[in-house]
Parts: C-alpha cells; structure tokens; sequence
C-alpha cells in the first residue's frame, strides 16, 4: 500500500493489529481524539477506558506479566502523559514491555507552552527503555514498528511514541512490519560458547552450589521456566528464587528453598551466605536481595546469567558472566552439563543439603496463631489453600502484605504473580489485577492488597465495573502503612510519624457504592466464609480482612546488615543496633 | 576501594534529536562524572555522530559506563580508547589576552614556544589558537593568567586510535 491514503491515527491503529495487540489501555483527550475518532471506527482492538492515565500503564503491566505480551497505553499530552511517569518508571525498573502512546501538540506548536504541552520525551527519557517524538509522517510506521521491537527484545521495557496531533491527522502511507535489523539495536540472545564451558566447569566443581533464580526467567518466557527446572533437577542443586522470579521454578518442588533477601526465607539467605558456586539466572543482586554487599555470599564463585550486560559486575562482581537470554543460555547449559565428563562431589553435596535441611528445621514462615485476631500471614495463607488447584493470579500492592504473599502463596508457574518488585510502587495492584483480568477473563485474579495502597488507585474500582472483570481485592487492612510502622518500630525507635490511617473509609460500603461486591472479616472464624464468598462471587469483590493491627514481618534482614544477621522473629532482637550507614539505606 | 581511572571512550552515535541528552542524562541520572564531552556528525550519509567522553571512575564503575553507554538504543558502538590500544587525543582552545608592552611581547614569545597562532589582534589584545593535549593547554593558560588572560574557549577533548583500523 504506497499510497497516501491514511492517516496518521489509521497507520497507529494498524501497525497495533499487525503487532498482535488486541486491548488497548486508556484515556482520551484533545491531543488524541484523532486516534480515538480511528477506534471507534474499526471492531479488531478493544479499548479499556481507565480513570486515572496512572492506572492504565499498570492495568498494561499485569496485561504484559500475565501474558508475555506487549501491554499498550494510550494517552493524551501534558497530564495525561505526566500521569503516566509512574508506571512507565515501574515498568523500567521491572523489565515490563509497554507500549505507551501519548498525544502531544501539534509539531508547529511544540515549545511554545501550548495548552497541554508537556516535554513529553524529555520527561519520560530516564523512566523508558526508549522513546520517540515522530515528527515527520514517513517516519511514522518505521517508529511504530520499532517501539514493539524494543519493548518486547532483549530486557523488555517500556518505549514512549509522542503523536503530535498533526501527525496524527495528516495522510501518509503504511508499510507493515518487516525483517530488516536494527540499525544499532542488537541484544544478546546467546552466551558465548567459552563461558558457558567454563560455568558448567564451575557448577560441577561446587561443593555447596546454589541457583539464584530471577525475573528475566520469566521474561524470556515460558520454556525458560522448563529449562530451568530440567537443569535444576538434573543437578539436584538447591534453588532460591528473587521476588521477581517467583514462580520460574515450582515452590512445591523439595528443591526449591523459596524467595531470599529482606524477607526471604532463613534457609534461602543462609545458603546465599554460605554457598561455594553460585548460579544467578536472570536476577541482578538488587539491594534487597544482597543486604551489605562487603558480606554478601562472600566465599563464592559466580557465574551470571544476564540479557543486559550493563547487570554484570554492577553491584557485585561475578566471576563468569553469561550475556544472553535465559532460555536459550539455559539450553546452552542443559546441553554442556549433559555432555558433562567431570560429575559434581555427591558427598559434598549430601552435606550441603543435610545443612540447608537443619536451617529448613527453624521453619522461619511459623507464627502465633490467635484466637481473638486474624494474623495477616494466616489470611493469605488460608487464600493460597483456598484457591490451591484453581487457574489463579495474584497481584500485590506494596507493603507488608505484599512479602506475606510472597512468602505464604506458593507460586508453581510463571506468569502468575505481578509485584511491583524494583519501584515498590503502591496503587500497583488494584489495576494490575484488572489488566490480568482483561487478559484472563475466566481466571480468578486476586488483588492481595493493603488498604493504604488500595487507596491509592482507588478510582480502577469503577473500571472493573464498566468492563465487567471479577477481580477480587483481598485487602489485608490493619489502618496502619504497616510497612513504615515496622520501620518505625524497629529502626526509628517508636516514632509512629504519621503512618496511621484515622479516617479510613468502609470499605464494605464503598465497595456497594462503585457496584462491588463489598464482605468483611474481623474474627479468625469468619476468615474462611468470607474466602468462600470471594471466591463464589460473580462480579468483583472487595473483602476487607481486618486483621492485627500491630503484626511484623518476618525473617527480616535489617537494611546494612548481611544474610547471616537476619531476624526471624519478634522476640530476637539485632545483634547490634542498626548503623548510621544502615540507617541511610532505604 | 580500587583507584579512580581516567578513561577517554568513543561513542558512534545515530545523528537523532535527543541523542545527546540520552547520554548526558544517563551520566548525571547515574552520578558518572564528565571531565570533557564533544559530539559533532562525522558521516552526514549514514547519519552518525561521534561522541568522545573523558570520564574517571573505578574499573567496575568505567565497566557499567560503557554498558550504560552500548545499552542506549541510538548507540552503535562503545570503544575505550584507553583500554584499547595506543591513541591520540587533542583539545583545541581560543585564548583570549589583553595586554602591552613587556606582557604583549611575552604572550606572543609563549604563544610561540607552545606553537599557538595569534588569529585575532587589536593594539592591546590577541587571541590565540592552541590545540594538543590538555595537559599542554592547560600550561598554556596557566602562563597566560599573570599576563592578562581575559576569556578561554576549549572544545574538550577528541581522540582517534592509532594505526589502520577504524571503529
């Protein structure tokens, strides 16, 4: 089709469908009613109008998680881009591919401060992998087809087109995606064959071995997870598996030591500390997984398996780097490991797991059960029994009920858990659940929530009503940010600065209000009706579970101390009192 | 904590709107430091622009620099000079002196020993021409303050590897 018989909005809305898209998040305005005129003109792309532009790029997130696809946003200049920051940094920080159009002012008009002009590129280069201003017609299908590319290639990531209304107006011609490479932009796939020699030459040599198993196993898709748990099993090494990763190897499998770091598990940090090789697979030593880096896992060897060489030896030096894609680096694994003439010391590591099996003994998730008051850890662990065997997804908000779900929901594929893991965005949840649901309609998608997140994109409520999604909030409520409390508590000596909730609002009511369903528990005997109930309603549910108010969240490796320092519980106390460097750390 | 290096790196860049800004942006976002920073298009057919960065840093901190660096989308290569093999850098610098008399005379008597060329003269002003190292403008300058130095423009550094091979 050479001829100039779109327009700009048409060639948009094309290059999406060829693209494979078929939701499109968003909110319209005046810079981008040309493409909503191209919408309501075609039946093949559906489109979610959210309530906040802020909403959309998560409700895009848990599309994206849920599916490994490109999850689409679609926005209007100024505001509407502006709004959008937060989830565009979030998708950054958590690998997501996103595609988010913005409207922006006619090309003539840019500079001059027009009516909802922003600097939209300007602002959004930190916080994207990439993005665009397109400013010419012909480059438009080229950029379009580029945005997917780079969002969905390599570590996937969020890219901006900024659409000035021009553009967006005027006739061009389309030209489909093609197969011509970039011209600068060419990410790894496979790692080199010498390193991949010399890793499963280390991985044999280990006496006490541990994989280190993160989310860029669940971006490079679902085969990665399969490799990975082949590789695992043929070794019989122990796995522990980043907040990101969870999921990418079965949590019921005797293998797996469950998720490692702040609030990770006694065995899975003590085996970090204490392990002689260590196998990363797509995680990347994030501060909350190494605690004081002078002391992190200080007598290993580390191999690294990383898509973005820019991971390696940033925080921490590693010995044989992998730059490549986790799936296919894990096939190069799996075949050099099988071809494997040098077997790994069986004796040595019968030792290692008869210690790792001593640290499993504290069983560091145990907690006093109450009569009077439902514990958080017990809510969610009654959900994750609950909902056990059912096609379930579950979405966090930030906070303390956020690692209780990490640590008491057991995740056995991936794609099933969407956390804001890097950001720590709150107001994540509630429309990352709706994305999910978008993608998943016949699923039960549950929004593990608190309620100071849940009040922070409050407004998704009324999208999932207009689109009819059952998504079920379970919002573990205890009027505190008990995340901050804990803090409080624990390193800022009791201060309770303004982390109390005083004027929450019924969220029964509420939830009658925007047409939910709204339930309530705030006796432990009530808790499993009100699950029942969740699970057994049609539309979407909020269930308020009320719960102690005062609960910590434990094991905890206090900020500035190593693997080996952590708290398993309320009555240890830190060997020594938090430094003034730990102090600093978030 | 290993020694700070100085590191002068090539960056072959596409000649785009805002590509300069990605990598400016990345060294402040990121708390790199930029000791010099030139970009000019040096192949107007292919579109392409050639930025030559100073920067110092740790071995692992020049390590994540380059990677941040090949990591931008509009990036075609990364080449640390210094790592590299032997190269040339040069600097280019106006230098602006006002003076007569005894001083007049001694400026041009260094202007040529530092083999700089007066392009701009008036009866009680010159402005000087010098490029090499940065070592030897800043010496330069340094013997141009007491007799009168008024204004400095440097391009910051540009560099080029030794021998036949190209980028």
């Amino acid at each position: 089709m050479a001829s100039r018989d779109m327009t700009g909005s048409e060639i948009v809305i094309k290059a999406l469908i060829d693209h494979g898209v078929d939701t499109v998040f968003g909110y319209p305005g005046g810079a981008v009613l040309p493409i909503y005129d191209a919408l309501f003109a075609q039946n093949a792309l559906r489109h979610v109008l959210v309530r906040q532009e802020g909403g959309a790029v998560h409700m895009a997130e848990g599309y994206a998680r849920s599916t490994g696809k490109v999850g689409v946003v679609l926005v209007t200049s100024g505001p509407g881009a502006t709004n959008a920051v937060t989830g565009l940094t979030d998708a950054l920080m958590d690998s997501v591919p996103v595609i988010c159009l913005t409207g922006q002012v006619p090309t003539h008009l840019i500079g001059n401060d027009a009516f909802q002009e922003a600097d939209t590129t300007g602002i959004t280069r930190p916080c994207t992998k990439h993005n665009y201003l397109v400013k010419a017609m012909d480059d438009l299908p080229r950029v379009m087809h580029e945005a997917f590319h780079v969002a969905r290639s390599g570590r996937p990531g969020p890219v901006v087109v900024d659409l000035p209304k021009d553009i967006l107006m005027g006739k061009g011609a389309y030209r489909g995606p093609d197969d011509v490479p970039h011209r600068s932009y060419r990410p790894a796939v496979r790692a080199d064959r010498d390193a991949v020699a010399e890793a499963v030459e280390l991985m044999a040599t280990a006496r006490r071995p541990l994989f280190y198993v993160g989310g860029g196993v669940i971006n490079s898709g679902p085969e990665a997870s399969k490799r990975l748990t082949r590789l695992v099993r043929l070794t019989g090494y122990p796995a522990t598996v980043t907040l990101m990763g969870l999921g990418a190897f079965p949590a019921s499998d005797p293998q797996c030591l469950g998720m490692l770091g702040m609030h990770g598990l006694y065995e899975a940090n003590l085996a970090m500390h204490d392990c002689d090789v260590m196998i990363n697979v797509g995680a990347r030593f994030d501060d909350r997984v190494t605690g004081r880096l002078a002391d992190f896992s200080p007598g290993s060897k580390k191999i690294h398996i990383d898509i973005d060489p820019s991971s390696v030896n940033k925080n921490v030096p590693v010995d044989v780097p992998l730059i490549g894609d986790a799936g296919t680096v894990l096939q190069q694994l799996l075949r050099a490991w099988k071809a494997l003439e040098r077997q790994p010391d069986r004796k040595a590591l019968a030792a290692w797991w008869k210690q790792i099996e001593k640290w499993r003994g504290r069983d560091c998730l145990r907690f006093a059960e109450s009569k009077t008051s439902i514990k958080p850890q017990h809510a969610i662990k009654r959900l994750y029994e609950k909902t056990l065997g059912r096609d379930v997804y579950i979405t966090t908000e930030v906070g303390q009920h956020q690692m209780w779900a990490a640590q008491y929901f057991k995740f056995e594929e991936p794609n099933r858990w969407m956390t804001s893991g890097g950001l720590g965005t709150m107001g994540y949840g509630l429309p990352a659940a709706i994305g999910v649901q978008v993608a998943h309609p016949e699923s039960l998608v549950v929004d593990i929530a608190g309620e100071a997140s849940f009040l922070m994109n409050i407004q998704e409520l009324s999208t999932a009503v207009q689109y009819n999604l059952p998504v079920k909030a379970f919002i573990i409520n205890n009027q505190w940010m008990g995340m901050v409390r804990q803090w409080q508590e624990l390193l800022h000596g009791g201060r309770y600065s303004e982390s109390y909730t005083a004027a929450l609002p019924d969220f029964v009511k509420l939830a009658e209000a925007c047409q939910w369903t709204g339930l309530r528990a705030t006796r432990p005997d009530e808790l499993d009706d009100v699950i029942d109930a969740m699970i057994a309603t049609d539309g979407p549910v909020i269930a308020d579970i009320v719960v102690e108010k005062e609960e910590n969240c434990f094991p905890m490796i206090p900020s500035g101390a190593a693997h080996n320092e952590m708290l398993l519980g309320p009555d240890e106390k830190a060997e020594a009192p938090v430094s003034e460097e730990g102090m600093v750390l978030v | 904590m290993s020694e700070t290096e100085r590191h002068t790196i090539s960056v072959l860049v596409d000649n785009e709107a805002g590509v300069l800004a990605r990598v400016i942006g990345l060294f402040s976002g990121r708390g790199y430091n930029i000791e010099s920073l030139t970009v000019a298009e040096v192949d107007a057919a292919n579109a392409l622009s050639r930025i030559t960065v100073v920067t110092t840093g740790t071995p692992m901190i020049i390590e994540q620099i380059k990677a941040q660096l090949d990591r931008l989308v509009p990036v075609h290569r990364v080449v640390d000079l210094t790592i590299e093999g032997p190269y040339v850098e040069r600097e280019l610098a106006l230098v602006k002196v006002k003076a007569s008399g005894n001083r007049r005379v001694e400026s041009l008597r260094i202007a040529d020993i530092f083999r700089a060329r007066a392009i701009d003269s008036t009866g009680e002003s010159f402005v000087f021409e010098i490029s090499g190292s940065t070592d030897k403008l800043d010496a330069f300058i340094g013997l141009m303050e007491p007799l009168g130095l008024v204004d400095v423009s440097r391009t910051g550094v540009v560099a080029i590897a030794r021998g036949k091979e190209g980028l």
